[in-house]
């Protein structure tokens, strides 16, 4: 008798830590849910939101005081500079410096002070990088407000990004590959410039180009520097009529990205405004999220495709 | 002829094909030196972006400290540096700062644990297929744009629960900023426990736990470490995030705990004042330099905790 009691006793409390299980489950289910939910419901008010407003003329003018005439123009194309620069200041940076670090650095303290350093810096507020653009690109080095010192910044803020994928993608590459190259008597610049960078590309790409998502969103830093909220020209074209046909005058231009385009548009009392707001977000967001789906499509193709 | 050691430059005579291929051989190693200096001074940046940050930060915060007291920087109770009346009391902006950070962490790291948890030990393998690269792409939206959500969005909503709320408040910041970091913490969290080697879930289901019990009890201790740094990062972004608080919180500096009021945090501060056109080397220029001092060690005090949090933690397989 006592036995029968002790199996039903048993059973109850399996059934109990069942149901604590499909609780937690539900629980997680739920919280993933509202996540995504909460997510789904901000996007969806700013696409309606600023869906009217998102016309040719939005992308082809220039901020207006009238709501309704005013549009991104100068600020795209300035968002697009500032990245032309990011870019080329973090690429050869951060590959270089992530190709030290996976294939030249000895062993010693220098070594580790950079990789702490690395990833301390991936930590350090964003507005820290802002501050110190100011302090150091904008007076010390007489740069100014311009693009230049933009770009610098950002560069700066995405070197890690860029680092830590291009350590990763080499480190992916089999040692086999390596001893191949030196065993035909290639020197080790041979054999990161032939092999080692070739056969990570697609990893780095993957990382230069959230690290640029990232760029192309960051407000803080820009601000902080002086990037004028509104700006009704444009920089100086690269590109001339007479000789040298090319000019680099756009480098030191003051700018507006499109950020900045939306944090003043946000910022004022008009409800009008606020569907501009809404606009140039949502063209924020999609850009954004196009770069990052890239990459991360990138990388799923990567790891399949793959095999040593 | 004498035996000429390969590299041996000083080794004589030479016909002209082995001088030729010596010069070569020289010219070579010299590429291979500048070029693997070139790459050590590209790696070097990243201790310069420190340094510089240092210098800058540390330069103008002693001209700054030169004017005002340390005493008065930590107790005064008002900020109000652009004023006639200066006052320079960092708990003001610190007070914002930390309201609005506990809010959101409230928000981010319950929900980010649990969703981690489901992810990890729960949700079959399609759900996680999708959620993961999904959580990835929500952390690369710009903060600017939560800041958008907050301002027209959520605290709209809040004044329809509590009509008394002003339409600047850092509830409805902290809220958002909270939203924004769970895909940080859950992706990290989620990360650490995958790390968790299957033989503990084995042991523990083989002594008749179930899921949830050796979720809670085995995967998360063993996991704690990595979950730890997931909620320092989480702290880190709470308290560096700026473009959010300046949209949503009012710029008005408040010494208060209380989230339903406005106040201004230590980066909207730093942002409210490089929108304005302060002229290089006043005080308040010099200001957001003490400012973003205090931040930068608030984040390494924060950072360091952590690291030693997870040393004592630290559970190696």
């Amino acid at each position: 008798m006592a036995y029968a009691k002790d199996l039903t006793a048993i059973r109850g409390l399996i059934a109990s830590h069942k149901r604590w299980d499909m609780i937690f489950g539900l629980c997680g289910l739920l919280a993933l849910m509202l996540g995504v939910l909460a997510f789904t419901a901000l996007f969806v008010d700013m696409a309606i939101d600023g869906f009217g407003r998102l016309s040719w003329d939005f992308f082809t003018s220039f901020p207006s005081r009238r709501p309704g005439q005013a549009g991104i123009l100068s600020a795209w194309i300035g968002s697009c500079l500032v990245m032309i620069v990011t870019a080329f200041f973090a690429v050869p940076l951060g590959v270089a410096a992530g190709l030290y670090l996976e294939e030249y650095a000895p062993k010693n303290w220098l070594t580790d002070v950079i990789e702490i350093n690395i990833t301390n810096l991936a930590g350090v507020p964003s507005i820290v990088y802002g501050l110190l653009a100011l302090g150091l690109f904008v007076y010390q080095f007489g740069f100014g407000q311009s693009i230049l010192s933009a770009g610098l910044t950002l560069a700066l803020l995405i070197l890690p990004v860029v680092i830590v994928a291009t350590r990763e993608s080499i480190r992916a590459i089999p040692q086999g590959i390596r001893e191949g190259a030196y065993a035909l008597g290639g020197t080790q610049w041979q054999v990161c410039k032939d092999h080692i960078i070739p056969y990570s590309s697609a990893g780095i790409l993957t990382g230069v180009i959230i690290g640029m998502a990232r760029a192309i969103g960051e407000t803080a830093p820009v601000i902080t520097i002086g990037a004028l909220t509104f700006i009704a020209f444009l920089p100086p074209a690269p590109v001339q009529a007479e000789p040298p046909f090319v000019s680099f005058d756009w480098v030191m231009s003051p700018f507006t990205v499109m950020p900045i385009q939306m944090f003043n548009w946000t910022s004022r009392p008009e409800a009008a405004f606020h569907q501009n707001a809404a606009a140039a977000g949502f063209v924020l967001v999609l850009m954004t999220l196009a770069m990052n789906g890239l990459a991360i499509w990138l990388r799923y193709r990567l790891r399949k495709k793959i095999k040593w | 002829m004498s035996a000429v050691v390969p590299g041996d430059l000083t080794a004589t005579p030479q016909t002209g094909a082995m001088s030729a291929r010596l010069a070569y051989r020289r010219s070579r190693i010299l590429r291979e030196k500048l070029i693997e200096f070139a790459l050590f001074l590209a790696a070097l940046v990243s201790v310069f972006t420190t340094i510089g940050i240092v210098y800058v930060l540390v330069k103008e915060s002693v001209v700054f400290f030169s004017q005002v007291s340390l005493w008065d920087f930590l107790t005064d109770t008002q900020w109000t540096p652009l004023f006639d009346d200066a006052h320079f009391g960092i708990m003001v902006l610190l007070s914002g700062t930390l309201t609005s950070s506990l809010v959101a962490l409230a928000i981010a790291i319950p929900l980010g644990t649990i969703i981690a948890i489901y992810l990890s030990e729960f949700a079959p393998f399609s759900v996680r297929e999708v959620a993961k690269p999904f959580l990835e792409l929500l952390g690369g939206v710009p903060t600017i744009v939560y800041g958008y959500f907050a301002l027209l969005f959520v605290t709209p909503i809040l004044q329809w629960f509590y009509p008394a709320l002003p339409g600047f408040n850092l509830l409805s910041a902290g809220i958002v900023m909270g939203i924004m970091i769970i895909p940080y913490v859950a992706s990290i969290s989620e990360d650490a426990m995958r790390a968790v080697p299957m033989s503990l879930r084995e042991g523990s289901y083989a002594m008749g736990a179930t899921r949830f019990q050796t979720a809670v009890k085995v995967v998360v201790p063993a996991a704690f470490s990595g979950i730890a740094s997931a909620y320092i990062l989480g702290i880190s972004r709470a308290v560096g995030e700026t473009m959010i608080l300046a949209v949503a919180a009012g710029l008005q500096p408040n010494l208060t705990f209380n989230p339903l009021e406005p106040a201004a945090t230590i980066t909207a501060y730093i942002v409210q004042v490089a929108l304005g056109d302060l002229p290089h080397g006043s005080i308040g220029y010099q200001t957001i330099f003490a400012a973003g001092l205090t931040l930068m060690l608030f984040t390494l005090a924060c950072n360091i905790a952590g690291h030693m949090l997870r040393k004592s933690f630290r559970e190696a397989y």
